[in-house]
Order: C-alpha cells, then sequence, then structure tokens
C-alpha cells in the first residue's frame, strides 16, 4: 500500500484521517521532548508555565555544569566509547576473517559458541562479571566497564557475512601480487566493507554511550564513571528537586548524540538499518 | 596455503576473540550455574554446598514470583504494541504524507537517547501536581493521580516510556524493508482493483515476516535486558509493582549482596531467554520462505 507504486492504488476518504493521526501520533511523540527542552531553557517559576513572553536563559545549563563534574564524566564516556570501539574493530574484523576465510578444525563448535553471545549477554552476568573484575583487580576503572564488550559476537557475525561476500577472485588477485594473508584482510577486505565498519561504529557508540546498569555497579568515582551513571548520580541526590536544572543536566549529557543524529540523520538511519538487516 | 597454515592463521585470527569471549561470556555463565548451588558466604560463615536450596527459595519468594509476573506482563505489553506502532509509522512515512521528514524525524529521535535521559524526562511529565500529564489532566478537570507512584499504574507508566523509545527503533527495520517490496505490485493490485486494505493484508504483511520476526527477537530480548528505567524512574516500587526479574537480580546481587541467590534468578532469567530464542527461531522455520 505504501510502496513507490502506492499512489496507483485508490486511497478514497481514509487519506486525510491517515495524515491527520499520523501527526497525532507524531506530535505525541515529541511531546516529552519538548516539554523538557522547554523546562530546561526557561527559568525555574516558568518550567510549567507556558507563556510565549517567558524569557529565555541558559542559566540552568551552568547550574548544571557546574553542580557535578560533568566535564569528566564526558571525558570518561569518550574514553570508554573508544576503548570499546577500537577493541571491537580489531578483534571482530580478526575473528571474521578467520571465520569466513581459513578451514580449521573446530571452526563451527566456535562460532557456534560465538553467537551464544547473542543470547547470553554481558548486560545479564552482572554477578559473575563483577567478582571476575574484583579478581583481576579492575574494578571502578574505565577499562572494567568495557572489556565485556570487546569481544562483539554481533561485530563478528556482521563483517563474517561481509567477508563472506566479496569475491574471492580479488583475494586471488592480491595474492598473485604477493600479499600475504594480514596484508589481503588489510587492503582488500577492510576498504570493501567501508560502509559496514561505518554503520557498525555508529551502532556500537551509540549503544555504549547510553549503556548504563553494569557501569553503575562496577563504578564508584568519579574518575571512571560515564555520563549515564554521573547523571543519575546528580539527579538522584537531593538537589531540592529543581527539575529546570535536571532536564538542562539530562539534555546536556545527550546533546553531542542529538546533534549527531540531527546532523548526519541519513547516515544514522541507513547505518541501522545496514547493521540490523541480515 | 598449505592446509597446516591456513589452521594455523585460522586458529590465531580468532583467539584474542574467542579468549575473552570465553573469560566474560562462557565462564561468567558457567560460574553462575555452579554459584547458584552454593549458599553465600556471610561474616563467620563460609560458603557451603546447599544444592538446590536457593532455588527451593525462589519458589517460596513471592518478589521473585511478582518481577516473574511482572515482567511477563511487561512483555506482553510492550512487545505488540511497540512492534504495532512500528508498523504503523513505517507505512506512514513511507508513503506521501506531507510532513514526512518531519514525522520521521519525530518518531526516531526517542531511540538515540539513553534509556537513563529518557527515564528522567518522563519522571518529570509524570510528576504529580507539577508535570505535564497533572497539568493536562487538571486542566480537561480530571482529579491528580501519582502516575508512578500507585500500584495499578505504575507497571503501565513504565511500559508506556519502554514503548516511546522503541517503537521509532524497529520503524526504521520496517522502512528498509517496506522501500525493498517492487511498486509493480502495488501496480498490479490496482488493475485488479483491490483495496488498499487487501493488498496490505495479502501482500505487504506476509512480504514484512522476516522482518517481524527480526524485531520481535530484539523486542523480547529488550523486554528482558533493559531496567534502566526502573532503576531511575521506580526503583522496583511501589510495593514491588514495577520489579523486573533482571532489577530484581541487581537488587539481590548488589544490594543485598546475597550472590548466589542472585546467581539462581540469573539461570532462571538465561533459561527464559533461551526458551524464547528456541520459539522464535521454531517460528523463523516454518513462517519465512519468501527471502
Amino acid at each position: 500500500m505504501t510502496a513507490p507504486g502506492a499512489a496507483s492504488i485508490p486511497a478514497g476518504w481514509s487519506r486525510p484521517a491517515e495524515t491527520l493521526a499520523a501527526w497525532i501520533l507524531g506530535l505525541l511523540w515529541v511531546l516529552p521532548l519538548a516539554y523538557a527542552l522547554w523546562t530546561a531553557v526557561h527559568p525555574g517559576e516558568y518550567a510549567t508555565h507556558f507563556v510565549p513572553s517567558a524569557p529565555l536563559t541558559l542559566e540552568n545549563f551552568a547550574k548544571a555544569w557546574q553542580a557535578a563534574p560533568f566535564a569528566r564524566y564526558f571525558l570518561n564516556t569518550i574514553l570508554l566509547c573508544a576503548l570499546i570501539l577500537g577493541g571491537q574493530l580489531v578483534l571482530c574484523t580478526l575473528a571474521a576473517y578467520g571465520f569466513a576465510r581459513f578451514e580449521f578444525p573446530g571452526r563451527k563448535l566456535l562460532f557456534a559458541l560465538v553467537l551464544m553471545q547473542l543470547m547470553v549477554m554481558p548486560d545479564v552476568l552482572l554477578v559473575e562479571n563483577y567478582r571476575t573484575m574484583g579478581a583481576l583487580g579492575l574494578r571502578d576503572t574505565i577499562l572494567a566497564i568495557g572489556l565485556p564488550y570487546i569481544a562483539s559476537a554481533f561485530g563478528i557475525f556482521l563483517l563474517r557475512q561481509t567477508f563472506k561476500s566479496i569475491p574471492r577472485e580479488l583475494e586471488e588477485a592480491a595474492r598473485v601480487e604477493g600479499c600475504g594473508p594480514l596484508q589481503v584482510l588489510w587492503k582488500v577486505y577492510v576498504p570493501l566493507a567501508r560502509p559496514v565498519y561505518v554503520a557498525y561504529a555508529l551502532v556500537s557508540v551509540s549503544y555504549h554511550w547510553n549503556n548504563f546498569l553494569w557501569p553503575l555497579i562496577i563504578t564508584n568515582s568519579v574518575e571512571s564513571r560515564p555520563l549515564t551513571v554521573g547523571l543519575q548520580v546528580f539527579s538522584a541526590t537531593d538537589q531540592g528537586i529543581d527539575w529546570s536544572i535536571i532536564t538542562a543536566a539530562t539534555l546536556l549529557t545527550t546533546a553531542p548524540l542529538l546533534l549527531g543524529f540531527l546532523v548526519f540523520q541519513r547516515r544514522f538511519v541507513q547505518s541501522f538499518m545496514r547493521a540490523g538487516i541480515r | 596455503m598449505t592446509r597446516a597454515a591456513a589452521w594455523t592463521y585460522g586458529w590465531l585470527l580468532v583467539l584474542p576473540a574467542a579468549a575473552l569471549l570465553a573469560l566474560f561470556t562462557h565462564y561468567p555463565a558457567v560460574t553462575t550455574l555452579w554459584h547458584s548451588f552454593f549458599s553465600t558466604p556471610r561474616a563467620g560463615r563460609a560458603s557451603v554446598f546447599v544444592g538446590l536450596d536457593n532455588y527451593r527459595g525462589m519458589l517460596d519468594d513471592p518478589i521473585f514470583w511478582q518481577a516473574l509476573t511482572n515482567n511477563l506482563w511487561y512483555a506482553a505489553g510492550t512487545i505488540p504494541l511497540s512492534i504495532g506502532l512500528a508498523l504503523l509509522m513505517a507505512v506512514w512515512v513511507n508513503g506521501k504524507l506531507p510532513g514526512r521528514a518531519f514525522l520521521r524525524l519525530a518518531y526516531f529521535t526517542p531511540t538515540v537517547l539513553p534509556m537513563i535521559a529518557v527515564a528522567n524526562i518522563w519522571l518529570f511529565f509524570y510528576t504529580p501536581e507539577y508535570g505535564l500529564l497533572e497539568q493536562v489532566t487538571k486542566a480537561l478537570g480530571g482529579s491528580s493521580h501519582n502516575w508512578l507512584g500507585s500500584k495499578s499504574t505504575a507497571l503501565g507508566s513504565l511500559m508506556l516510556v519502554t514503548v516511546w523509545k522503541e517503537a521509532g527503533f524497529f520503524m526504521i527495520f520496517y522502512l528498509a524493508a517496506l522501500q525493498q517490496i517492487s511498486p509493480s505490485l502495488g501496480e498490479a493490485a490496482a488493475i485488479e482493483g483491490a483495496s488498499r486494505v487487501y493488498f496490505f493484508r495479502r501482500i505487504t504483511f506476509p512480504l514484512l515476516m522476516p522482518t517481524t520476526l527480526f524485531v520481535m527477537v530484539n523486542a523480547v530480548i529488550n523486554a528482558f535486558r533493559l531496567v534502566d528505567h526502573v532503576v531511575v524512574m521506580t526503583r522496583g516500587g511501589p510495593d514491588n509493582a514495577t520489579s523486573l526479574l533482571l532489577y530484581y537480580i541487581y537488587e539481590i546481587g548488589f544490594r543485598f549482596w546475597d550472590s548466589t541467590y542472585a546467581a539462581a534468578l540469573t539461570i532462571v532469567l538465561l533459561a527464559m531467554l533461551g526458551v524464547a530464542a528456541l520459539l522464535q527461531f521454531g517460528l523463523v522455520e516454518r513462517k519465512v520462505h519468501y527471502q
């Protein structure tokens, strides 16, 4: 009904009704965000007073920024995302290449074991991973937040599919020119898989920028807390519940991701699609 | 390349990822099971083997049953609703509606936000006396209601937040699938005089089946994996009305520090995820032969 050819199907009375419904849903969907934005950019007394004459202010953002070490939290989140993504790109590329292009005993079993992680996620194995991090002496470090996610079954699966779809002739041509297996990977497979890498990177960064429960458990200090946990600590401790400041802090912590999304909207959406469809 | 060389390369390439996976997925999965048969060490009392005692305790634990029931209701409510809305959104945004770009943005934006931020925003939205929802109900002459504070509405309020956040995400996958459906199908249907509803029911929806299954797998996993909003908005209350399984595990494991009981609960959660996976793959086998 909505494929490009849909216009040729007689629409009848239902079109305007559908447009109306779509818009009502759309407005309902932006309402909470718009409300938060209103509260954040107006003085506290206008938080629930919707008059067009309300003065605009950035004071709430300034107050929030001073009330908690958000600069440090930003740094931690950026380090965390970089650590995870860097590790994932290297490890998943190598493993995917191994699974896609080399025959070795135990390959099928190993791959099945890798796929198990799609169901048995680090998000669920909190208690035992907390114990392991204690044994490794890593509790309350950024490394500890990232380690369980670095070997990503999803990344291995996605890249393996991509590598398998690349014609072997290209590899053989490189071989003839004297490239070893690692050079083939670097010169043939990695460049050809670039769009998939971009897609995977976007999905990975937005996942880990937003991750909360495991970082909440494993971190305990300003030096290692990512933004999400910092935001929660900030808004849960008694601020006299000043909603203007809390919403300002909330928007502040999500701003980079939100802005990135607005600017690269098309890229984002395509990436999520590419990473999702197998 | 000789066979031995291929073996070596294969193994070496896979090794680093396999080692980390073993350490943080397979090893903890096994030790979770192992520890669930022991008692939690307390001051002056070492951990001892107790067999199935943790599981027996679970059967007698009303909060466990409550969390399980809550989680099942939560799944039963959020999964169909967010998938249904996602399909509707995709169909709308794929058509020729005025303001299509804005609508697409409006539907998808919640997906980019962290659940923790979403929860904060909605917490404010739901605040008694002060929040927007209250203002609207008061303006309409309704009485004040503490949405997150009363047992009858707290879980429903959380479910709404989840649907708001997830529908746009699933919409993307439907949108991608819709764009791959050949326009000639629509033209043929028009020539035959098929109605839009008929065309959707007999052509579009069956063609979207693989997408629906993919989205469903994700929705089920998220229904059991994501409890960030519970931590922020209700802490499982009032009176455990919004405690979900993973949140209860978190409480037992990291607020009461009963790690072996938490391990037993984790095994139940993993078993449920496993059963869900098997059911869905069974469905995939039977239903998907379009692609």
